[in-house]
C-alpha cells in the first residue's frame, strides 16, 4: 500500500471509462504516484537524441528525460528554453522500452497538455526551462499523466504535492556538475521532516498549525506528512550529479533515486559513466561496488563544474516563491 | 519453523511489498520475517521471494551483475515459492516482446513458458485500475492496479491461468510460482500476499 495523503477524488485528471463494458479508472493517485514508485532505486537520465536514449537504456536507466538541450547547454545558450521537439520525443518513445519523460515550463499549462497528448509517461514541470508563470505552477490534478516537480524545502515540496505533483525531486543547481545544492536541499527536507514528526509525536497540534501557515499549505497535508515521517510521494535527487560517488552519497541521504542531467552526456565517457552511475545507485551501500563504479569513469573526462556562488542564473530560484 | 521471506531489492517498489507481506504474516499469525534482499548470500537463505514492480530491464541487468540472477534461478527451479509482480512477471518469463519496440534481448529468468508482451496496455496515461477476479485461488474480487503493465497472450500446457482482463491473461501460476501483471502491493487488500505467504508456509513445513 502507498501513502495517498492530499489525494483529490474530484480531480479532472481522473477518467472513468469502459473497455468492452468493463469499468476502468485512469489518472488516479494510486496510478500516478504508483508509477513513480516503480522508478525507485533507479536512475533517470537526461537525453537529447535517440542514440543517447538507447545508451541510457542499455546502461540500466529506469527512464529517460527528453530535452532540447542538456541543462549545461541551456546555460550556455541563454535565451528562452522551451519544451523539446515533439518529433524527437516521439522518435525516442518508439525506440526504447523504458518510460519516457519530458520537461515543460513552470506554469505553462498548454505545453504540459501537448506533452500529455504526446503520451509521455511523466511530465517534469521544470526550472531548467524558462518559467512561463512566476506566480502559479500548473494545477496538476487536471492531468491524467503524472507530473514531477523540483523542491528545495519541505514547504516547496508540500505546495507542489497539494497542486497534484505525483513525485518530487530536489532542484539542486542544474547544469553545473556541482552536487552541493542537491545535498543542501535533501538535507533541508529531511531536517524539516524530522521537525514536524517531532511536533506530531509531541501532540502539539497548535504548533503543526503554525508550520502549515509557515509552509503556506493546508494543515491536513502537514499532519499526514508528519505522521508518515516522510514525503507522501517518491523523492529523487536532481541537479548537479556528475559521478557515481555523487549518486551513492545522495542515496545514502535517503533519496529514492537519481536524476542525472548534463553529467552523463556532457562527459566524454558517457557510456561508461551512465553504467557506472546506475551501479553506484543500485549498490550505494556497498562501498567496494561504489569504488568499482567510480573506477569506471575518468575524472579528466567529467564535465567541467561550475561554482554555484558565482552563477549569473540560479535556476533553483525559479518558481520557488509561489 | 519461522519463515524467511525476501523482497528482491535491486530496483522498484520494495517497501510496499515489505509492508504488505508483514501485514500478511501478522494476520495469518505465522511466525517469520520479511527483509529486502540483494546479494546471492541473502537470497540463498530464503524460503520465499517476491520480485517487485520496477523496470524489468534494470532489474535483469543488475541482478546479472552481482550474481543474484543465477542463485535466484536455481532456488526457483528447486521449488522455492516466488511471486513476480509486473516487472517480476517479465523477469520470470522465457521471452518478452515490447508492444512498440518488438523483441528485447533483456536478461530473464526463463521460468514460465508464456507468450508475454511488455507495456501491453499502452504507456502511463493508459495505466488503469479495474476489478478483476482470481476465483481459482479463492480471491473472487480484487482491485487490479495496472501500471504500464505486461499481458500474456498464450501459455504453455504446465501453466494455470488465474486471471484475465478483457481476454488478456494477467495472472498465472505454475506450481509454487505466481506472476501478476498488476500491483497488489499498491492496494490495501493483502489477500494475494496472504495466499503467497501460505504457499511459502506449506512449502517449508
Amino acid at each position: 500500500m502507498l501513502p495517498l495523503s492530499g489525494e483529490r477524488h474530484d480531480a479532472k485528471g481522473i477518467v472513468s471509462e469502459k473497455i468492452n463494458s468493463i469499468d476502468i479508472l485512469r489518472g488516479s493517485s494510486v496510478l500516478k504516484r504508483g508509477f513513480a514508485h516503480m522508478l525507485k532505486n533507479g536512475v533517470v537520465m537526461d537525453v537529447t537524441t535517440v542514440e543517447q536514449a538507447q545508451i541510457a537504456e542499455e546502461a540500466g536507466a529506469v527512464s529517460v528525460m527528453v530535452l532540447d538541450k542538456l541543462p549545461s547547454d541551456v546555460r550556455k545558450a541563454g535565451g528562452v528554453a522551451r519544451t523539446a521537439s515533439i518529433r524527437i520525443i516521439e522518435d525516442i518513445m518508439d525506440s526504447v522500452t523504458i518510460p519516457v519523460m519530458a520537461k515543460c515550463r513552470i506554469g505553462h499549462v498548454n505545453e504540459a497538455l501537448v506533452l500529455q497528448e504526446t503520451d509521455v509517461d511523466m511530465i517534469d514541470e521544470s526550472e531548467v526551462l524558462t518559467p512561463a508563470d512566476e506566480l502559479h505552477h500548473i494545477w496538476k490534478w487536471d492531468f491524467t499523466t503524472p507530473v514531477v516537480n523540483g523542491a528545495r524545502s519541505l514547504a516547496e515540496a508540500l505546495r507542489r504535492i497539494e497542486e497534484g505533483a505525483a513525485m518530487i525531486r530536489t532542484k539542486g543547481e542544474p547544469g553545473t556538475g556541482n552536487v552541493a545544492e542537491a545535498i543542501t536541499h535533501i538535507k533541508k527536507v529531511n531536517d524539516e521532516l524530522r521537525t514536524i514528526k517531532a511536533i506530531y509525536d509531541s501532540g502539539d497540534n497548535q504548533d503543526l498549525v503554525r508550520m502549515a501557515r509557515e509552509f503556506k499549505v493546508s494543515y491536513d497535508i502537514v499532519e499526514q506528512t508528519a505522521k508518515l515521517g516522510r514525503l507522501p510521494v517518491v523523492n529523487f535527487a536532481a541537479g548537479g550529479i556528475a559521478t557515481p560517488a555523487d549518486a551513492a552519497y545522495l542515496m545514502s541521504l535517503g533519496c529514492d533515486g537519481i536524476f542525472v542531467g548534463s553529467g552523463i552526456f556532457n562527459a566524454d565517457d558517457a557510456k561508461e559513466r551512465a553504467r557506472a552511475i546506475v551501479l553506484a545507485t543500485t549498490f550505494w551501500n556497498e562501498s567496494d561496488k561504489v569504488k568499482e563504479a567510480q573506477k569506471m569513469i575518468d575524472e579528466r573526462q567529467s564535465m567541467l563544474g561550475l561554482d554555484v556562488n558565482t552563477l549569473e542564473l540560479r535556476m533553483q530560484e525559479r518558481g520557488g516563491s509561489s | 519453523m519461522s519463515l524467511n521471506v525476501g523482497i528482491l531489492s535491486i530496483q522498484g517498489d520494495v517497501q510496499e511489498n515489505l509492508l504488505s507481506t508483514r501485514d500478511a504474516l501478522n494476520e495469518l499469525g505465522i511466525d517469520g520475517k520479511v527483509t529486502d534482499v540483494k546479494t546471492p548470500e541473502e537470497i540463498s537463505q530464503l524460503d520465499g521471494l517476491i520480485i517487485p514492480g520496477g523496470e524489468s530491464t534494470t532489474i535483469g541487468q543488475l541482478s546479472l551483475v552481482n550474481g543474484s540472477m543465477k542463485v535466484l534461478k536455481e532456488k526457483i527451479e528447486n521449488g522455492m515459492p516466488v511471486l513476480g509482480i509486473c516487472a517480476g512477471m517479465i523477469m520470470l518469463s522465457k521471452t518478452a516482446n515490447d508492444r512498440v519496440v518488438g523483441k528485447t534481448d533483456q536478461p530473464l529468468l526463463g521460468i514460465l513458458d508464456i507468450k508475454l508482451e511488455r507495456n501491453s496496455f499502452g504507456r502511463q496515461p493508459e495505466s488503469f485500475e479495474s476489478n478483476i477476479s482470481m476465483t481459482s485461488i479463492d480471491i473472487p474480487k480484487f482491485n487490479g492496479v495496472f501500471i504500464r503493465a505486461p499481458s500474456i497472450s498464450d501459455v504453455g500446457s504446465d501453466i494455470e491461468v488465474i486471471s484475465k482482463f478483457n481476454e488478456r491473461i494477467v495472472a498465472v501460476k505454475k506450481g509454487n510460482v505466481i506472476a501478476t501483471a498488476f500491483h497488489p502491493e499498491l492496494t490495501t487488500d493483502i489477500s494475494l500476499h496472504k495466499y503467497f505467504v501460505n504457499l511459502v508456509n506449506t512449502s517449508k513445513n
